[in-house]
């Protein structure tokens, strides 16, 4: 299976890989998937407490190209948005943006879902209800 | 000069020998006849060339000639000798033995088996990639009229106590059947002194073309017999249909002549090279090797590098170096490897492999290469891996809850 160019890029030049200090209650972090499933995606938001504007955003992924590009591409997507911004990304947005094929639609899926439970951490930790989500489609 | 890419997937298929390609080519074009055609020089020539290319074939593997059946192929011998066991000896019983990692020509074969009334015992084999050889000798019962157990395994490059399998199959009265798809011509394999009933093996795993393949069928001790699984005009003994492939038979035939001439001298140069490659990966941190580390194919290698995902890995180098992976991350239901996982290795570590085969025209400087390129690529994506991460925190993984998917 080809990859496509974007995916390619991501792959070999990743953006934002990296950690956050997630003791800090102004970054959130989301891990989602599972090691025997064979995608991991760890993904972390800083938000200025100030304006509400996600500040910097840091991922680690083990997986395939894909999850790795979905999840560079997300933290680029997130820094600069407020964090009800952030929330309202999907993951067809992903998927239309690195040409995901249908096999790897899944690794747009657990991108979107680490954005969640990023933006749920970060809202927890700041004493604000966790948002519900509407599952996602594609599983 | 270095040339990529490179081609280390030699388990998957070997390229042409150049010998063998111009063997073939008269057959093409000159020599088009067809070998079933008695009465004239065209069929004359095609059955003579049929003939040489079948005792080329049958010295490879220590046969009598006559006792070769071509095939398109291992898949189809894989078929022909199940399926035509289990008819042919239905009066003396139904129960078929095999082992969990054979190749899924044979596991889907058995599985069609079952479904016509067979019964089938699945072996499971040890964490090495072997079979146990009581547990064999256990399972064999007085319907049993089959023991199917590859000679080497694809994925892992295991081979298996072939002689011990074949005793046991005597002393019980049971036939023997190998798939020796990655043996034939890369480790001597004798059929009388191995003691192989039936045998499958295939052109184009031994630097020969595609689409054509034998299946071994022993005549005397005991006289074995297949019933057809193809209609037709009654080629090969009545066991295959279909007219004969000769462009391919006969380089198949130059194919195994060459093998027999070059094994000593390949297989020496192939385990060096091998070695020199496996030791290299192995000294990569939480990187383990998978099946047996002497029973092996001297030119394979599997190679788990833990917290790195296989696909993911192989992206990083697959434009210059081709190798495949246990993972399956392209595949719809997402599951790892079922030979690595039937050796016991957990979903994690199975999705982490590498195959590695080496071939006839690899060379040292595409292995430093390749022990750079995988080298570097792990160190990258470890950097990039969350478990890498949590693992040099000291994190037990086993006892993260996942949010599984």
């Amino acid at each position: 299976m080809a990859y496509s160019d974007k995916v390619i890029d991501h792959y070999h030049n990743p953006k934002n890989v990296g950690t956050l200090d997630k003791s800090k209650n102004n970054v959130g972090t989301g891990l989602v998937g599972a090691p025997e499933c064979g995608d991991v995606m760890r993904l972390q938001i800083e938000v200025d407490e100030v304006s509400g504007v996600i500040k910097d955003a840091k991922f680690k992924t083990f997986g395939c190209g894909s999850a790795i590009a979905s999840s560079s591409l997300a933290t680029e997507w997130l820094k600069g948005k407020s964090v009800d911004e952030a929330a309202k990304i999907d993951n067809m947005d992903i998927v239309e943006e690195l040409n995901l094929p249908p096999v790897k639609i899944h690794c747009s899926v657990l991108a979107e879902d680490a954005i969640k439970a990023a933006i749920n951490d970060y809202r927890k930790k700041n004493g604000l209800e966790e948002l519900k989500f509407n599952e996602s489609v594609v599983h | 000069m270095l040339q990529l890419p490179i081609y280390l997937d030699h388990s998957a298929t070997t390229p042409c020998d150049p010998r063998v390609v111009d063997a073939m080519l008269p057959y093409f074009t000159k020599n088009f006849g067809n070998a079933a055609s008695r009465n004239h020089p065209f069929g004359w020539a095609a059955e003579e060339a049929v003939d040489y290319a079948r005792e080329q074939v049958a010295k490879l593997v220590g046969c009598d000639p006559k006792e070769i059946i071509f095939t398109s192929g291992a898949t189809e011998s894989d078929n022909l000798a199940l399926k035509g066991v289990f008819e042919m000896y239905a009066s003396k019983g139904n129960h078929i033995i095999t082992c969990n990692i054979e190749h899924k020509a044979v596991l889907d074969t058995c599985k069609h088996i079952e479904k016509e009334g067979g019964e089938v015992t699945y072996l499971k084999a040890t964490e090495n990639g072997l079979i146990d050889l009581a547990e064999l000798e256990a399972a064999i019962k007085p319907t049993t009229i089959l023991i199917a157990i590859m000679y080497a395994n694809n994925e892992i490059g295991t081979v298996m106590p072939v002689k011990e399998i074949s005793a046991i199959a005597k002393k019980h009265n049971v036939l023997f059947f190998t798939d020796a798809t990655q043996a034939v011509g890369k480790i001597p394999v004798n059929v009388m002194s191995d003691g192989i009933d039936l045998m499958a093996f295939s052109a184009h795993k031994l630097y020969g073309p595609k689409g054509v393949g034998a299946l071994y069928v022993r005549r005397k001790n005991p006289r074995v017999k297949v019933t057809a699984q193809i209609d037709g005009g009654g080629h090969e003994r009545g066991m295959r249909s279909g007219t004969l492939n000769v462009t391919g038979i006969v380089g198949f035939g130059k194919a195994c002549e060459i093998c027999m001439n070059e094994m000593e001298e390949e297989t020496k140069k192939l385990s060096v090279l091998r070695d020199k490659l496996q030791n290299a990966l192995l000294k990569i941190e939480e990187s383990y090797l998978n099946g047996d580390k002497d029973h092996k194919l001297p030119h394979v290698t599997n190679i788990s590098f833990k917290y790195v995902e296989g696909e993911g890995l192989m992206m990083g180098f697959n434009k210059n170096i081709a190798v495949s992976s246990g993972s399956a991350c392209t595949s719809a239901s997402l599951e790892p490897s079922y030979v690595l996982k039937a050796l016991g290795l957990g979903d994690d570590l199975a999705h982490s492999s590498l195959r590695f085969g080496l071939g006839r025209f690899t060379t040292e400087e595409q292995i430093d290469y390749t022990i750079e390129q995988v080298t570097n690529t792990v160190n990258k994506l470890r950097e990039m891996s969350p478990l890498w991460e949590m693992f040099k925190e000291g994190i037990d993984l086993d006892t993260v809850e996942w949010a599984h998917h």
